[in-house]
């Protein structure tokens, strides 16, 4: 049995009017049946763009908003439908670490006050004497100096600030840390530090966490198991390797294919799916299908009429999709939205442009002269000639991989060439190379 | 020459009898048509001061700046205030972080828009109205003229976005400087408004100047990238030099400290060691050296100088690089 189980989590906010009398003239249904199991010791991760209910639910989990339908077990234990005191008792076994740390933590107390609080709350420790000792155990682990006790949160930064966060909810010694965006408040080079720490926590103490983050990257790098939600509910649901390998639903696809990859190399061989329009309004969510109205791949019947369940596609990988299979064999063609390149088109300096043309010289010669005197002069030949030996490195680490694939090599070339060449006549460029592009395609 | 020439720039917060912060510490680069160059940095790096002293949207006082930027050949610092003005929105426009707080909450977007049409192309009226709407359709705000009569409130985030680029590109500037224009959007929005900007340098050949804290915006949409740390160039170069061949040991560990959607599972991240507050004056010596993993003596006797260790068109200010092809049987395959 898993450790964390939510069963058909509902959590809607009333929409209230009148001024005499409150009327409830609607809902949002922020959460809407949600259904996931988190096994002790992985990390599960939820991720959807903002408003898509990811925080209502954790928040949900530890019964911070009123739960209006289904069931959280803990270890046993239906969370739902706890009594208040009991309730709070239970919370020592859940904790939470929350996205931004300086407002989270109480700018008057100090730190082992802050710390020492949660620990009075729920009766561990003997005295204040004993508490302290933990505390500065906690702190070394979370990469503390044990001065800190007397200090508070405003001479902190951010990082250390959001390992305080952590310290706090370690000191109860939880079952279950919930993190509601931990780094995305932090700069990266930080945020790596505290995703390491979560990981390194987690190893020593075998931590079981519920990762909420709208960052696709960090989910997938700390996450065993991915949860995606849109508009309330979960779309997609499957182990991290899978889910990145072949994302099945069209949002997930399209979510992956948006999130830029620091590699000019890959981000050269991406495509992006663009989604039209934005996320409709949780408060009056699109019949059948959440996703239909934007969805690329949307059919005339039933997507919009009956809306799909998770369903087993196997190894795990959970869809709520009526066509999954269908998209993935390409029996469906796109209907909105558009395909589009990762890179800029007009990006100069690809170093594969070079490697053809020097194949080829004689044709591609005169047209590279003018191209190569429009840059500035100081760093035109030298940068060309370092750019050739790059694409020799390249290309001997590649070539086997290239091989099979000429036309890619081609490609770039022959769009970049057709771009150079009309430079004066700007208007043109776009067009003309996108016909070189699509002509390639064909090939 | 470039379109855009900032040289050895510096904005110094403070003075009169106040400490004094120097926020940007000499910064150069440049900026050609059709361009795309990228300023890339964290929190505290003074990217944005950057793009505020060359709009000239800085207050006047409080703060000296130093140095020289030549937009098309003419000195921007030593321009009258109404020659400024007469520049600003028309040949160099601006794209803000933050749609919501940038856009006048009271003031219907029409307004707005057809505000920059009055002010810099005389057109007034109808026709003012009727090349708002038309902007609003090219930036792909669907039902241009009801939006017209709409506030700010009253549109998503992604859609005010585009509201903000389309007044940003109402006159057709000649260089658009985008501050973080994606940060405050999710990512599929990211993603439309990324291929918006792509279109625009690409089809009118507008030079943008791209300030972003994300390496992966940059790595599809930058010629040319400047890494910046606490107010100083430490890296320069073109996008796949720098994503191949990150030299300086603060751009090589930011590189190594970003989770990666396409890595696998499980391999730790490098992240960087402390936080901006670790820092040392450049003129004392490396302003990341208390940071760094290659820190030797050399780095606290004077500040380092832009060099070119690699190749041209590749400047790294650090006296201990990271060189070594060390790094090679990194690079994935």
């Amino acid at each position: 049995m898993s450790l964390l189980e939510l069963d058909g989590v509902k959590v809607h906010f009333p929409i209230k009017k009148g001024v005499l009398v409150d009327r409830t003239v609607g809902h949002v249904y922020a959460v809407d049946g949600v259904s996931l199991k988190v096994e002790a010791g992985e990390t599960y991760g939820l991720v959807g763009e903002s408003g898509c209910g990811k925080t209502t639910l954790g928040r949900s989990v530890l019964r911070l908003v009123d739960i209006t339908e289904g069931s959280v077990v803990l270890d046993g234990t239906d969370l739902a439908k706890l009594p208040g005191e009991e309730m709070r008792r239970f919370r020592r076994r859940l904790q939470m670490v929350f996205q931004d740390p300086l407002g989270s933590l109480n700018p008057r107390q100090n730190i082992e006050s802050i710390l020492s609080e949660g620990m009075i709350a729920h009766g561990i420790g003997k005295d204040q004497e004993e508490r302290r000792e933990k505390i500065k155990a906690i702190l070394d682990k979370v990469g503390l100096p044990s001065n800190a006790l007397a200090r508070y949160p405003h001479e902190f930064s951010g990082g250390q600030r959001q390992r305080i966060g952590i310290a706090r909810a370690l000191v109860l010694e939880p079952d279950v840390i919930i993190c509601d965006e931990p780094v995305s408040a932090l700069d990266v080079s930080v945020q790596a530090q505290v995703i390491n720490l979560l990981e390194e926590l987690q190893q020593e103490l075998g931590l079981t966490y519920l990762v909420i983050a709208h960052d696709l990257a960090v989910v997938r790098h700390i996450s065993d198991t991915i949860g995606v939600m849109y508009l309330g509910s979960l779309v997609e649901e499957a182990p991290s390797d899978a889910l990145y390998a072949e994302p099945k639903h069209p949002y997930t696809k399209a979510l992956m294919s948006a999130v830029p990859v620091p590699d000019p190399e890959v981000e050269d061989k991406r495509e992006r799916i663009l989604l039209t329009g934005d996320l409709p309004s949780p408060a009056n969510p699109p019949s059948g299908c959440r996703f239909h109205t934007r969805c690329p791949w949307a059919q005339a019947e039933r997507c919009a009429t009956e809306r799909p369940q998770l369903r087993d596609v196997g190894g795990g990988h959970r869809v709520a999709c009526h066509y999954a299979e269908d998209i993935a064999s390409g029996k469906l063609s796109l209907n909105q939205g558009e395909i589009v390149s990762a890179t800029r088109e007009g990006v100069d300096d690809n170093p594969e442009t070079d490697t053809p043309a020097e194949d080829t010289p004689a044709e591609d010669a005169p047209a590279k002269v003018p191209a190569q005197a429009e840059k500035p002069a100081k760093d035109a030949p030298v940068a060309e000639a370092d750019k050739a030996s790059d694409a020799d490195k390249a290309s001997e680490a590649e070539k086997p991989a290239k091989a099979d694939k000429p036309a890619q090599a081609e490609k770039p070339a022959d769009g970049d060439k057709a771009s150079e060449a009309e430079k004066p006549a700007k208007a043109e460029k776009p067009a003309e190379a996108e016909k070189v592009t699509k002509a390639d395609e064909a090939v | 020459m470039s379109l855009l020439t900032v040289d050895e720039l510096t904005v110094t917060f403070g003075g009169r009898g106040r400490k004094e912060s120097r926020a940007v510490d000499g910064i150069s680069f440049e900026v050609d048509q059709g361009q795309v160059v990228g300023l890339v940095g964290e929190s505290g790096c003074g990217k944005s001061v950057t793009s505020l002293a060359l709009m000239g949207l800085l207050p006047s006082k409080g703060l000296t700046i130093g140095g020289r930027a030549e937009f098309d050949g003419t000195d921007l610092f030593t321009m009258s205030p109404s020659a400024r003005r007469d520049l600003r929105g028309s040949e160099m426009a601006m794209i803000f972080q933050d749609p919501l707080s940038s856009l006048n909450p009271v003031v219907p977007i029409g307004v707005q828009v057809t505000e920059i049409l009055e002010r810099h192309r005389g057109m007034k009226g109808e026709a003012a109205r009727k090349e708002a709407a038309h902007l609003l359709d090219r930036v792909g705000i669907p039902d241009p003229t009801r939006r017209l009569k709409e506030y700010p409130h009253q549109l998503s985030g992604g859609m005010r976005q585009r509201a903000l680029i389309a007044m940003a590109v109402a006159c057709a500037p000649r260089l658009l400087i985008a501050d973080e224009p994606t940060t405050a959007l999710d990512v599929t929005i990211q993603a439309q408004i990324l291929e918006l900007l792509k279109e625009l340098v690409d089809q009118e050949g507008t030079a943008l100047l791209m300030i972003t804290h994300d390496l992966g915006v940059v790595a599809g949409l930058c010629d040319q990238v400047n890494v910046l740390y606490a107010g100083k160039v430490v890296e320069s170069a073109g996008r796949r030099e720098l994503f191949a061949h990150p030299t300086h040991p603060y751009a090589h560990g930011l590189l190594g400290s970003i989770p990666r959607l396409d890595a696998p599972r499980g391999e730790p991240l490098n992240p960087i060691r402390g936080s901006i507050n670790d820092r040392i004056a450049w003129a004392d010596g490396c302003a990341f050296a208390p940071r760094c993993d290659r820190y030797e003596m050399g780095c606290l006797t004077g500040t380092p100088q832009l060099g070119e260790p690699r190749a041209a068109g590749h400047q790294v200010r650090c006296v201990n690089p990271v060189l070594d092809d060390a790094k090679a049987e990194e690079v994935p395959a």
